[in-house]
């Protein structure tokens, strides 16, 4: 990746001296989001924000505890009373969802930063040393590469009883930060070679200054995309332990009420108001967190972007991208038309 | 006297090797720095991963024989012990005479004996359960990298057009979380529409033979899982390939491939898929490892009699010699894959022998 990551903020008319520092400041807080600003990355984040709310807001949304029992109404299928019916027992699907909303994004997030912090210390320093000391570091990331996550995380998890949200999302953030540390190390090995920095170190500054005012603003857009991905991760990887029923299955998340749902038979009894609503809001929030990493995908190579809109500029006049040969012969035309 | 000699190379130049006398002579050099550097990062993961399955066993609370008694309350105290030195609990040794006894046994292949099956020997099955993983997921390994490949070379070459929302569509297929994606095509194939048996490899009854009737069944069994593989991993074939595609299609050499006035065809599958197919390839390599260990959700939720059902079986009952052998199988062919990835990339991509020797 040879992109040009443009952070630092166009340079300032000389008539904005005197505010400068506050407003470079808003300007460089500014163009740390630069990543996110376009449509995908906004639709993205808007539907991720929606989930966080909900799962801030649990115990006002759910119109009924998750594990309230109605011996009265099971397996009601979806009414006024109950907007996604009810389970085995008549426990409320909707409240079950809502709640369960919380140990995703908690155990989603919390293993995306555990992660995405090892990820950087470990990439960014194997990418601005050299010798022994990044070789083994870099060899310490292939490790974690190549040993299978999944049977890990499975063998690792069975050891507890009854493990704590902290304690899942710790597991998966161990063994989800290798790939963020691998593209940060290649990044960082190609920056350390840039003019500024090599300015930086020959003017005197320390090491943990140009690491953190040289080089960690440039890789800001990888340091994102690789936090999304593990959260999406994170998410999947809980949700389906959740299913499997290595995570005991007190704790509400949506894999535990699909757990409950595949236990009980829903999925061979048609019952899909049980097993829908959960699936679906995991496939919303894997799709949030890929439309937001399209969006910074985009930012990084915006060849990306540019060359369907080209592409899509070029046929509004009647002309093939591929065919080189009649965009020479019919481009007179075209301009006549214009 | 103002003409000009031909330069021709002279001898030395041709024995000092330039790039064009390398190419002329028809072999390069062996970077063997780099061979004995991947060497070295190959033996070292396996060392971690063997050191990584020695100790996780050891550290999980209860062992595989107290299990075992509970299972079978007819096993008298003296057996149990018989039982703990041959699975190489004893307590009395230390754990560096564990560690490398572990070792030598390993280096003989006596992976030990599965308490779950019997006292079988774990090699024996995990041998009997590999052929049914390699089988399915592998050739529905196969089939979604040559769909999404060619899919992705495609809609990366006509940018722009309505083809392109086909990636948003095949991501979404990948986010979503994959048992759930099988659990629905059991519920809507096997249940309402009766099109395809719910779950196992054969029918009841069957026994493993090579019969047509046999190998039918095992054809209308795998059908949905094999699917479902596919749906889940296409997109990712179909992006790599598609972003890749949109990168090497602004290369000179592609322009000036049109401009010579090549056909179409020619350019995308000659010029630009060529290239863009190398990273492809390499991520085919890797993806091959995980045939073995990535796929214990579907074996779960079809109850599939694969390798993954097996460790996800050996964790439930804590059979740690079971647990342990699935899991360097596992590794193992994630290493091997890897292997072949570097292999594959160096004979394909000449670049990576240059720069890294």
């Amino acid at each position: 990746m040879t992109t040009d990551l443009r952070t630092e903020p166009a340079p300032g008319l000389p008539t904005e001296r005197a505010p400068r520092p506050r407003a470079s400041a808003r300007a460089r807080l500014g163009s740390a989001f630069a990543m996110f600003r376009n449509r995908k990355s906004i639709t993205g984040l808007a539907i991720l924000g929606f989930f966080v709310l909900v799962a801030v807001l649990a115990d006002v949304l759910a119109p009924y505890s998750p594990t309230k029992v109605d011996n009265t109404a099971r397996l009601q299928p979806p009414s006024a009373e109950h907007w996604l019916g009810t389970t085995h027992l008549g426990e409320d699907v909707l409240s079950q969802v809502v709640h369960g909303t919380r140990g995703v994004i908690v155990v989603g997030f919390l293993a995306a930063i555990m992660a995405t912090i090892i990820a950087v210390v470990v990439g960014v320093v194997a990418g601005y040393l050299r010798g022994w000391r990044s070789e083994s570091l870099s060899a310490l990331t292939n490790v974690f590469l190549v040993i299978p996550g999944l049977p890990l995380i499975i063998i690792v998890a069975s050891m507890f009883d009854d493990p704590p949200l902290v304690v899942i999302a710790a597991v998966l953030g161990l063994t989800g930060w290798a790939w963020g540390a691998r593209v940060l190390r290649a990044q960082t090995m190609s920056l350390r070679n840039r003019d500024f920095v090599q300015a930086a170190r020959a003017n005197g500054e320390p090491l943990r200054r140009i690491i953190g005012h040289e080089m960690l603003p440039n890789l800001m857009a990888l340091i994102a995309a690789s936090f999304v991905g593990t959260v999406t991760a994170a998410i999947l990887g809980l949700t389906t332990l959740s299913y499997i029923g290595v995570i005991p299955v007190n704790t509400y998340n949506w894999g535990t009420i699909l757990n409950w749902a595949s236990a009980q038979g829903a999925f061979r009894q048609n019952q899909w108001w049980w097993f829908l609503p959960p699936g679906l809001c995991i496939a919303a929030i894997g799709v949030a967190l890929s439309l937001i990493n399209f969006g910074i995908d985009e930012y990084v190579n915006p060849r990306l972007r540019s060359a369907g809109e080209r592409a899509r500029a070029m046929k509004k006049r009647g002309l093939d991208v591929n065919d080189a040969v009649t965009a020479v012969r019919t481009t007179p035309s075209a301009r006549e038309d214009a | 006297m103002t003409a000009v000699q031909p330069q021709l190379p002279t001898e030395d130049a041709v024995e000092a090797g330039t790039t064009a006398t390398t190419a002329v002579r028809g072999r390069s050099r062996v970077p063997w720095r780099f061979l004995a550097g991947r060497a070295a990062f190959y033996l070292f993961t396996l060392w971690a991963a063997v050191t990584i399955n020695f100790v996780l066993p050891r550290m999980m609370k209860g062992d595989a024989v107290s299990q075992y008694l509970s299972r079978n309350r007819n096993v008298s105290p003296e057996a149990a012990d018989a039982l703990r030195s041959l699975l190489g609990l004893d307590t009395d040794k230390t754990l560096v005479q564990q560690y490398v006894d572990y070792w030598v046994l390993l280096l003989r292949g006596d992976l030990g004996v599965s308490l779950l099956h019997g006292l079988r020997p774990v090699t024996e099955v995990i041998s009997q359960a590999l052929p049914w993983t390699v089988g399915l997921v592998g050739f529905a390994t196969v089939v979604s990298f040559a769909v999404g490949t060619v899919g992705g070379a495609v809609v990366g070459w006509r940018r722009g057009s309505r083809l392109d929302a086909l990636i948003p569509v095949t991501t979404f297929l990948a986010t979503i979380p994959y048992f759930w994606l099988g659990l629905l095509g059991i519920a809507l194939f096997s249940v309402n529409l009766r099109w395809f048996p719910i779950g196992k490899a054969y029918g009841v009854g069957m026994r493993p033979e090579w019969s047509a009737e046999f190998v039918g069944q095992v054809i209308h069994h795998g059908t949905l899982p094999a699917v479902t593989i596919v749906i889940a991993s296409l997109g990712g074939w179909m992006l790599g390939m598609r972003n890749m595609m949109l990168t090497v299609l602004d290369e000179d050499y592609v322009t000036v491939a049109q401009a010579k006035g090549l056909p179409n065809s020619r350019v995308l599958w000659r010029y630009a898929a060529r290239n863009a197919v190398l990273p492809q390839i390499q991520s085919f390599a890797l993806s091959i490892g995980f045939i073995v260990g990535g796929t214990i959700v579907m074996e779960m939720v079809f109850s599939y009699p694969g390798v993954g059902k097996l460790l996800l079986d050996a964790t439930n009952a804590k059979d740690y010699a079971l647990m342990q052998g699935v899991f360097l199988v596992i590794t193992l062919s994630v290493l091997v894959a890897n292997i072949l990835a570097d292999v594959a990339y160096a004979f394909l991509d000449p670049r990576t022998r240059q720069t890294e020797a």
